[in-house]
């Protein structure tokens, strides 16, 4: 996809000025999670109820006596957003049934991190997803636990730097396990909705949103969210990186709608990994080796990832 | 007591869900876990046959069970959850959420013991472990205290901002039939009136729910915390004689048995205490001054209650459930440091029994009483003199 095309798709005058994820809060420079949180909440519109789990988004928006959130807002635990919003949920649909409050449109919309998601709330997220809670789920996945000084997660990809897959002489690679396939994962709850997102494609992203909370029943959106201080990269690039992610194959854009792949944008090329991965310090020591098996298995999955696609 | 009632025989699990379908309660979350499980089984039954307007969220764990109740009840709702030994650990995390965002979560607990080794039988090993997350805790004794105590619990829940708890022996209680009078459906909902939660998470009335706090404000949100909880020991004492009032039965945190002119009491918590009433009432008839306390609220601890009722007393003898390895029985350390600061304090025996579900006739008892008198005599008092009752050695 050409450089040009991807800055018409940006086109701000048509994203609403109401903020909900208010400013002030004390996300690093250059935070993709901070944008997309922003973007998801513009989408989401006020008739929602967010539930967070513990993480850099929860502290850099919560500090006691303040809040960044202008619509109603839950923290408990790190690993039990699923059960939370699924409680939530449960407790309107009793009360409005049971004439307890009149009826209303509420949507409720749970946020984690990698970790929260993919590692500790797992669980409870499958839970909620196999129960078919109508909810909408959205994991802001930065690779990493940055809250807590970068450690690895299971979201962390093959060959990343971090402070618990450190880079040394006899462990020359960093990470050496492959990031876990969220969204497959959803997927294989048979939830009527999974999509993945970007905030270097906000108009995509909160499209995306919208059909997620739309749909009834459970949907997954999981937003890849650079972090300059865990990807060990300056934070102008945030947006760059994000779409060299999607461009390299590393995080390909698709929906998966009622089961049906849908690819997000047509990439009929795809660029080397080694453009994404050379704007990145937590990479910066991999081998030619390294980086050509990861260029296979991106290729690979890009593949196995098209043909569900039917292309 | 105008009001209709009506005597049937009921295992304390059914009694339990009877409350709660009184109550009325709009979203339940629970995972099954023995002897917990006829408590959800007949709330299931009774949702599936419409006489209970609630969600039923089967969650895939002790851990999402109580989430969702603290979900449903920040959204609102009456909430009900139970559970037992490792599930009640497994919710630990959990657990002080609710009593920290004033949230009125209403539980019982089937007690039984811990692993390892695996054990689906009664102790308080699991209740002694939750003893500082902040909730209201009862002990009862019988069903119809199972009973009376979860209404009472919703009340008090409700009306104080804190979640509450029951504990009922799991199998003693659980699963035992007792004949019990349960009030009138009307009566038990006049009892527990519609309750509107000042801060629900509603779009329109934004609130920030479980805000994080540095060292500059934390310690003022648990101080205030602490300073509403000690109020919840008064407003608890007044349901209870509202409704002692409504349905003719009477709860206070310390409830003496045989106590007037006792020099000797035992100490009780949950389903032995009615043994132990036995053992006393054979005990006055040989001729000893040895009267029963049942301490029947565990949180907040009821200091003063406890201080007037052993005022007369020389010596409490006081049965644990549990072991805090190293530290000897944990209701007894906590009923020495309670009497601490009393000019005349009597002597304290701890003793262990019942662990796992072993039995203590009463006989033991009896034994404990007659132990406890030549322990003071021997001047052994020391916390590593706890005695296990009844281990083979």
């Amino acid at each position: 996809m050409a450089e040009e095309k991807e800055e018409d798709l940006f086109i701000p005058r048509l994203v609403t000025t109401d903020e909900y994820f208010a400013s002030g809060h004390r996300a690093c420079m250059g935070c993709g999670e901070a944008l997309a949180v922003r973007l998801v909440c513009k989408a989401l519109g006020k008739n929602v109820i967010i539930v967070i789990a513990t993480g850099c988004m929860e502290v850099v928006s919560s500090q006691l006596p303040w809040t960044s959130w202008r619509v109603p807002w839950i923290h408990t635990i790190f690993e039990n957003v699923g059960a939370v919003v699924s409680g939530i949920e449960s407790a309107y649909k009793a009360r409005i049934r049971k004439g307890r409050i009149a009826p209303k449109e509420v949507k409720f919309v749970g946020f984690a991190g990698d970790g929260g998601t993919s590692d500790i709330g797992l669980q409870a997220l499958s839970g909620a997803m196999e129960r078919g809670h109508d909810f909408l789920y959205v994991c802001f996945d930065n690779e990493a636990y940055m809250n807590t000084g970068i450690q690895r997660s299971s979201a962390t990809p093959y060959g990343a730097w971090t402070t618990t897959a450190p880079v040394g002489e006899k462990q020359p690679l960093g990470q050496m396990t492959w990031k876990k396939n969220m969204p497959e994962i959803a997927v294989a709850h048979r939830i009527p909705y999974v999509a993945t997102a970007c905030p270097s494609y906000p108009l995509d992203l909160m499209d995306k949103v919208r059909r997620g909370v739309d749909i009834e029943g459970p949907a997954y959106i999981h937003v890849l969210s650079p972090c300059p201080t865990g990807w060990r990269m300056p934070p102008n690039l945030t947006i760059e990186v994000g779409r060299l992610a999607v461009e390299t194959g590393v995080f390909p854009l698709y929906e998966v709608i009622d089961g049906e792949y849908r690819l997000s944008l047509e990439l009929p090329e795809l660029k080397p990994v080694r453009e994404y991965t050379k704007k990145q310090g937590r990479f910066r020591h991999l081998s030619d080796d390294a980086i050509e098996r990861i260029q296979a298995r991106v290729e690979a999955d890009y593949a196995r990832l098209k043909s569900k696609a039917g292309l | 007591m105008t009001k209709m009632t009506r005597r049937v025989g009921l295992e304390g699990s059914f009694a339990v869900a009877e409350a709660v379908r009184m109550a009325n309660a709009d979203v339940i979350a629970a995972y099954p876990i023995t002897p917990q499980t006829h408590i959800v089984e007949r709330l299931a039954e009774m949702i599936a046959d419409g006489e209970l307007d609630a969600e039923f969220i089967c969650v895939e764990s002790e851990h999402s069970a109580m989430s969702a109740c603290v979900g449903a009840s920040a959204a609102g709702a009456r909430v009900f959850t139970c559970s037992a030994g490792q599930g009640l650990e497994l919710m630990h995390e959990v657990l002080y959420i609710p009593s920290s965002m004033r949230l009125p979560v209403v539980a019982v607990a089937a007690n039984r013991a811990l692993s390892a080794p695996l054990s689906i039988w009664c102790d308080h090993s699991d209740a002694m472990s939750i003893r500082d997350i902040g909730w209201i805790q009862m002990f009862a004794e019988n069903n119809q205290q199972a009973f009376d105590l979860t209404v009472c619990a919703f009340r008090v829940a409700e009306s104080v901002l804190f979640p509450a708890m029951v504990h009922i022996d799991g199998f003693f209680l659980s699963h035992v039939i007792e004949d019990i009078e349960l009030p009138d459906d009307d009566a038990v909902r006049d009892f527990i009136p519609d309750y509107e939660h000042p801060f629900v998470l509603d779009p329109d009335k934004p609130v920030s729910m479980g805000c994080f706090a540095p060292p500059f404000i934390y310690a003022e949100t648990k101080k205030a915390q602490e300073v509403a909880f000690e109020h919840t020991k008064s407003e608890l004492m007044s349901v209870w004689a509202d409704f002692g009032r409504t349905f003719g039965r009477h709860y206070s945190p310390v409830e003496p048995y045989k106590m007037e002119d006792a020099r000797i009491a035992l100490l009780t918590m949950g389903s032995y205490s009615e043994t132990a009433m036995l053992a006393v009432d054979e005990m006055r008839e040989e001729g000893a001054d040895v009267g029963l306390l049942r301490l029947r609220l565990w949180r907040p601890f009821p200091f003063a209650e406890l201080r007037d009722a052993v005022k007369n007393v020389e010596l409490v003898v006081v049965l644990d459930r549990a072991v805090s390895f190293g530290m000897g029985g944990p209701v007894c350390s906590e009923v020495r440091a309670a009497l601490y600061q009393m000019e005349n304090k009597p002597h304290v025996i701890g003793f262990i029994g019942g662990l796992g579900g072993r039995d203590i006739p009463i006989a033991g008892f009896k034994y404990m009483v007659k132990r406890a008198q030549e322990r003071v005599k021997d001047k052994k008092e020391e916390m590593e003199e706890t005695e296990l009752f009844g281990v083979r050695e």
